[in-house]
Formats: C-alpha cells, sequence, structure tokens
C-alpha cells in the first residue's frame, strides 16, 4: 500500500461578513468584553495565583526544596558519606566532613551547602542518601532571592524545616 | 484701586497667563492620560485575558489596584544607565525620540475643549490656537512622526531597528493617503477645515432626531480614519513595525532608558491624541447631544433650562468621555484583533482603503449636490 493521504478539510470560502471583517472584529471585541466584565464582577473566579502570599498546593511526591532531617537528639542525621555529592548530576553539594562527638556516628558535615541555581531537582541524591537524611518533600520550589550567594543554601537553612 | 486691579486682569498680561493657562492645561491632560492609559492597557489586558494584571507597586502598603504602576516604571526610566550603542549616529540617535514626542504634543494645540467662555467680560476660547486651516496642522505635524521612527530605526545602526523603522514608514506613508482623503468628506460637509466651525456644525440636528455629528453624515469616512487612526498610530492590528517575534522590538531595539521611554509616551500620546481628533470630528466635540446654551432642548420640544457653568462642565466633559472611550478602544481593539501580516496591511491600505476613500468622497459630492439642488 502507498503512503496514505489524508484529505485534510480546508477552510471554506469566506462569507461575505466575514471578508469585510468589520463584522468579525465587532464579534471579537463583544468577546473581549464579555471576558472582561465577567473577571470584574468575579474576582475570585481568575485563575492568577498570587505568588508569594499564595502558593499553589504541590502534589504529596513533588521534589521541591530539599531538607535535612534530624537525629531525635538534634543532631544532623546527616553522616557525611558523601553519597550524594558523588550522585549529583549537577555537581551543586558541597559536604565538608568532621569528627562526631557522638561515640556512636563516625562522621558529622562540618558544611553541607546546596548551590539551588545548579541544582536540577533530580532526586539523586534522596535516593543515594543511606541514612535518609535529606529529603525533597517540602513542596516548594527555591524561592527568588536577591542574589547568587543568597541561593547557596548551608545546612542551617537546610536545617530549618 | 479697583479700576488699577481690574486693567491689570484684562491687559496684555491676563491674555498671556490665559494662553500659559490653557497650555498647561491641555499638555498635563494628556500627559495624564497617557500615564493613566499605560496603567488601563495593562489592567485592561490582564481582564481581558483572564489575568490579575499588575498590582504589586504599593505606596505605604497602599496598591491602589497597581495604579502607582506607571509611577514606578518612570523611575527606573530616570534612573536606567543612558547609553548610545557604539554603531550608532550619535547626534540623530539623541534626536529620533524627541521627533516622535514633540509632534504630537504640537498637534493637540488645534483640538477645541469646550466652546468660547467669558472671563472678567473677555472671551475667552478653551483651545490653544484657532487655526483657520485646523485639521490640515494636525495632518502636517503629526505626519512628521514618522521621521522620528525612521531616524530611531537608522541611526540606531542595527538591522532590526532598520527593518522596524522601514516598515512603519512605508505604513505610515501609505496610511496617511486615505486618512488624508477620508476626511475630505467631513470638509465638503461642514465646509471648513477650521475644527471650531467643525464643532459647531455638528451641534445642528439631522433630519430634526439625530445630532448632526460626523459618524452620522459620514459613517464610511468614520471607519476610514478610524482605521487609518490604528495604522498611524503603529498601534494591533497594525503594530508590525515592532513585530517582536521578527523584529526583537522594532525601531526601539537599541533604544534604553529614559529614550526609550519617550518612545513609548509619544506611542501613547498618539493614541491620545488620535482619540481626541476622532472624537472632535466624528463625534461633536463638546458637544453634548441635545444640548443647547441655555439647556437641554429635544426634538420633540421638551426643554430643561440648565445653568450656564453646569451646560460648560457637561461639554467639557463629554469630549473627555468621548475621548476615554477612544482610547479604551484602542486598548480593547489590540487585545481582541491579532497582528496583519506585512503584505496584508499593504492590500489594504492601498487595495482597499484607497479607492474606498475616493469613493467616499465622490458619493459625499453627489449627495451634497443632489441636496442643494
Amino acid at each position: 500500500m502507498a503512503i496514505g493521504v489524508k484529505k485534510v478539510a480546508r477552510p471554506g470560502k469566506m462569507s461575505f461578513p466575514e471578508y469585510v471583517y468589520l463584522v468579525e472584529i465587532v464579534k471579537g471585541l463583544w468577546l473581549t468584553l464579555g471576558h472582561m466584565v465577567r473577571n470584574f464582577i468575579h474576582q475570585e473566579r481568575i485563575l492568577t495565583i498570587e505568588y508569594p502570599e499564595v502558593r499553589r498546593e504541590m502534589p504529596p511526591r513533588f521534589r521541591g526544596r530539599h531538607r535535612l532531617m534530624k537525629r531525635e537528639n538534634g543532631t544532623p542525621r546527616c553522616v557525611a558519606c558523601f553519597c550524594c555529592p558523588t550522585a549529583c548530576p549537577a555537581k551543586c553539594i558541597t559536604i565538608v566532613a568532621g569528627e562526631s562527638p557522638d561515640p556512636k556516628v563516625e562522621k558529622y558535615p562540618v558544611r553541607f551547602d546546596i548551590d539551588m541555581l545548579r541544582c536540577v531537582f533530580c532526586g539523586l541524591c534522596v535516593e543515594a542518601c543511606p541514612v535518609d537524611a535529606i529529603r525533597m518533600d517540602t513542596g516548594w520550589y527555591t524561592p527568588p532571592d536577591g542574589t547568587r550567594e543568597k541561593l547557596i543554601f548551608t545546612i542551617e537553612n537546610l536545617l530549618e524545616k | 484701586m479697583i479700576e488699577a486691579f481690574y486693567g491689570t486682569v484684562t491687559g496684555p498680561l491676563f491674555d498671556l497667563l490665559i494662553v500659559l493657562i490653557r497650555i498647561g492645561v491641555v499638555f498635563s491632560f494628556c500627559m495624564g492620560l497617557v500615564v493613566v492609559f499605560t496603567w488601563v492597557e495593562r489592567k485592561g489586558a490582564a481582564y481581558i485575558q483572564d489575568r490579575r494584571g499588575p498590582n504589586r507597586a504599593a505606596i505605604l502598603g497602599w496598591r491602589a489596584w497597581g495604579m502607582f504602576h506607571p509611577l514606578a516604571d518612570a523611575i527606573k526610566f530616570l534612573f536606567k544607565e543612558d547609553f548610545v550603542p557604539d554603531n550608532a549616529h550619535r547626534l540623530f540617535y539623541q534626536i529620533a525620540p524627541m521627533f516622535v514626542l514633540a509632534p504630537v504634543i504640537l498637534s493637540v494645540a488645534v483640538i477645541p475643549f469646550g466652546p468660547d467662555v467669558s472671563i472678567f467680560g473677555r472671551r475667552v476660547m478653551l483651545q490653544i490656537a484657532d487655526l483657520n486651516m485646523g485639521i490640515l496642522y494636525i495632518f502636517a505635524v503629526s505626519g512628521m512622526t514618522v521621521y522620528g521612527v525612521v531616524l530611531g530605526g537608522w541611526a540606531s545602526g542595527s538591522k532590526y531597528p532598520l527593518l522596524g523603522g522601514l516598515r512603519s514608514a512605508a505604513q505610515m506613508l501609505s496610511y496617511e493617503v486615505s486618512m488624508g482623503l477620508s476626511l475630505v468628506g467631513i470638509f465638503m460637509v461642514f465646509e471648513s477645515v477650521r475644527l471650531s466651525h467643525i464643532v459647531m456644525e455638528q451641534g445642528g440636528l439631522l433630519f430634526g432626531v439625530l445630532p448632526k455629528w460626523g459618524v452620522f453624515v459620514q459613517p464610511v469616512g468614520f471607519i476610514l480614519f478610524l482605521t487609518a487612526q490604528f495604522a498611524e498610530a503603529n498601534r494591533t492590528p497594525f503594530d508590525l513595525p515592532e513585530g517582536e517575534s521578527e523584529l526583537v522590538g522594532g525601531y526601539h531595539t537599541e533604544y534604553g532608558s529614559f529614550k526609550f521611554s519617550m518612545f513609548m509616551m509619544g506611542e501613547y500620546l498618539h493614541m491620545v491624541v488620535g482619540s481626541v481628533i476622532v472624537s472632535t470630528l466624528f463625534f461633536g466635540g463638546w458637544q453634548f447631544p441635545y444640548l443647547a446654551d441655555t439647556g437641554f432642548v429635544l426634538p420633540w420640544g421638551w426643554t430643561l433650562e440648565l445653568p450656564e457653568i453646569l451646560v460648560l462642565l457637561m461639554r467639557t466633559g463629554s469630549i473627555f468621555l468621548k475621548s476615554l472611550f477612544f482610547t479604551w478602544l484602542y486598548v480593547w481593539v489590540r487585545w481582541t484583533i491579532p497582528r496583519f501580516r506585512y503584505d496584508q496591511v499593504m492590500r489594504l491600505g492601498w487595495k482597499v482603503m484607497l479607492p474606498l476613500s475616493i469613493a467616499n468622497i465622490l458619493v459625499t459630492g453627489l449627495v451634497l449636490l443632489l441636496l442643494d439642488r
């Protein structure tokens, strides 16, 4: 069988009012006026989400901003094993390890920085973590900020939530 | 003492003062309308497109439905770096925005905003200059804006502005022809090009019922003139000189800071002046329907006496409202109709508008001749 030929319906010949176009303009104006009046009357029906004040409800599995989990005694769960920076395709995680004062724990992160401008929100760090120390379940994307430095989140920002 | 005061009040100083006040009032009216208009455009666009529009700029926590955004824009434009691109022709690059802005401001000088009033026993006309060539002056002056656009396009030393400038020049020249010709019918009916005279004539009644407005005696002329005005103001559906999709920003691509804002102001002012002109020529200017000097006089003999000051206020208010409606029409049309293609614009200009406007002149002449018999 030869390549199928599909007949596409072409727009037919324009009727006279369409051809003159003025009538169509008036129709269009009527439509847009209707939209405007309706939006004025029912302000609450406008779909705009006024972002900083109102936030969209994200689905539960949405991968958003990271957070670091804490142990029951308040110290970070992270054991500075370097699994997440290794898994990270964007190379946005910087960890500096230190010896933990807790005898049961070997290491803890002295520094744990995530460059949110480089992060691609792939979630591989969460997958890689052996102790469930990093999660991306804050339900919010990176909040906007003024400088690049402020968007490199340190351990203090990440432990907050 | 009182006589001396009266002498100074009615002397040449008084005339000068009146002239300055008139210029100040008209100028600030137009500029104020431009500021409000930018707000109306953004907000109107938003509501037409089911959005909320700008509402963030606030003074002391009061947002005023985004009405402070034009102010914020102005401050931003003022404080931006005023740069000149390397390839630009320095002088012409600087002059171009002025060429866009100045002629438009000038052209509002002949618009009558009300009938003559008497202050301290002297007749004062509510019009900056009552030129006997009225509308021709507007054509002559507002035709000059095309220089600013072309100059801006060429002097930027960049290819997109040049293309935008050329498009704009071709478009404005094409539509200038039919704009001029579409008004000839008005001149023939009202037998004058003096704007105050045209407005006075429109106070009469047609067939004893309809106000003798330009739109009723020249409906075709009105549609042609309005379309040409849209094209002249580089406004959607004729805004291809600044077609973002193919020309970046058109003739003002290379402009920044306050020079860009002068282009914008020129464009908006063009629309404001255009709508004032349309309402003056086709919608009776300051004439309020059925409102005579003494009050309402309806065609079936019902009259209502009104104080002189109220009549005056209603008349100036009527031209104000008419102009507001037409500025709104610019916004409304912009967010309704998509942009034409370039060849469509040219075809409409030369093959439709021009023959129609010439036919309109012929028919008007014929009708006037037959009515004269």
